[in-house]
């Protein structure tokens, strides 16, 4: 199948490629529920399955971005990366669910790591 | 005594939104902020490796302004997936906006906030704005707090927009190990800010699962590994939490 990136050779495509393929299938639903809010209950059953869908997909890129990263970050160990979230993850429970603890801890190990291992 | 003057209230009482427009957009060097455009600084880095150009990129953040569906676009360039594969992949990884607007409005909005700017404040409600609001709403007046958000969200997106055009053409110089763990940022804040919005066990479950299920599809059906996980994932995690109010509805 076409990609669709390179569909048409001209220098707008990329632009209209991304606003028909990104901006908009984004912008719908915050437009939606703007239209919406005061409508549905946040907690109705039918919102409780869309947020569940969309958090496993996005967890499904996140799980993808560790395991099969482009570029630099793929030279550094697999097992290195899973233990760097892993433990970043940890103390960001551990500390009372402060994102900045776990990012601050999870990179230490990533660098603090590689340069141990010596990988770059 | 001396009372220093109140600039949030001009001196005929009505609020100064200006004022608070300018507190919003001191925003910018909150942690959540700082996080944010430590992600994008990444995100840039990744974008030119799989081969978008600079103008390109810039004009992407500027215009979707949602990192899951940065990755996921870009993602789907990578890997050659169809047109049809990446949008529905974009579409499905941003339904969670919906809800997440929906909570955040009644946060956000005045009395006589117009629909249209509610509209136009909406573009900026991402998962930053929403840990940013939750955290400062109550320390500001409720008529103050569209302008107070639409000072944090303009500046915090235009300068990210910016920031991404010039890591652009930096990333190029910068060593390998920053290289990477700019990369890293992202999954890893995405990891810990989503957990943090999550209150449901079905959105738990949906975490862990759509974890596992995204690398094995990726093995198995890499071509649509993003969509079967996010379906399958929250088929099972809602499934679970439908299973959880039985049990508790039966006790």
């Amino acid at each position: 199948m076409e990609s669709g990136f390179t569909f048409i050779d001209a220098w707008w495509w990329p632009y209209l490629f991304i606003l028909l393929i990104g901006w908009l299938p984004t912008d719908i639903w915050r437009a939606l529920g703007v239209l919406m809010s005061g409508g549905i209950d946040e907690n109705s059953e039918m919102l409780v399955f869309v947020r569940a869908v969309a958090t496993a997909l996005v967890a499904a890129v996140i799980s993808k971005l560790i395991l099969f990263p482009a570029g630099n970050l793929s030279v550094v160990p697999v097992e290195l990366r899973i233990l760097a979230a892993s433990l970043g993850f940890a103390s960001f429970i551990i500390s009372g669910k402060r994102v900045f603890i776990g990012i601050l801890v999870a990179e230490t190990i990533l660098i603090g790591g590689s340069w141990w291992l010596g990988v770059f | 005594m001396n009372i220093p003057p109140d600039e949030s209230i001009h001196l005929n009482g009505e609020i100064n939104k200006f004022h608070w427009f300018l507190t919003g957009a001191r925003g910018l060097f909150s942690i959540p902020a700082l996080i944010l455009m430590s992600s994008f600084v990444g995100f840039a880095g990744f974008a030119r490796e799989a081969g978008f150009s600079l103008g390109e990129t810039v004009f992407m953040v500027g215009t979707i302004w949602a990192l899951p569906s940065h990755l996921v676009l870009v993602g789907g360039v990578i890997a050659d997936a169809s047109v049809l594969t990446t949008m529905i992949g974009i579409l499905l990884a941003s339904v969670r906006l919906m809800p997440m607007v929906m909570a955040q409005l009644p946060l956000l909005k005045g009395r006589n906030t117009s629909r249209w700017t509610l509209l136009f404040l909406s573009h900026f409600i991402a998962i930053t704005s929403w840990v940013f609001l939750q955290e400062r709403y109550k320390q500001v007046p409720q008529e103050a707090r569209a302008a107070f958000f639409a000072g944090f969200a303009i500046t915090i997106s235009t300068v990210c927009t910016i920031l991404v055009g010039i890591t652009y053409v930096l990333a190029g110089t910068f060593p390998p190990i920053l290289a990477a763990a700019l990369f890293f940022l992202t999954p890893v804040y995405f990891l810990t800010s989503i957990w943090r919005t999550a209150y449901l066990i079905s959105d738990k479950w949906a975490m862990g699962i759509g974890l596992i299920l995204g690398p094995l599809f990726h093995l198995l059906i890499p071509e649509v590994d993003i969509l079967l996980a996010g379906g399958i994932g929250g088929v099972a995690a809602y499934a679970i939490h439908r299973m959880a109010l039985t049990r508790q509805k039966a006790r």
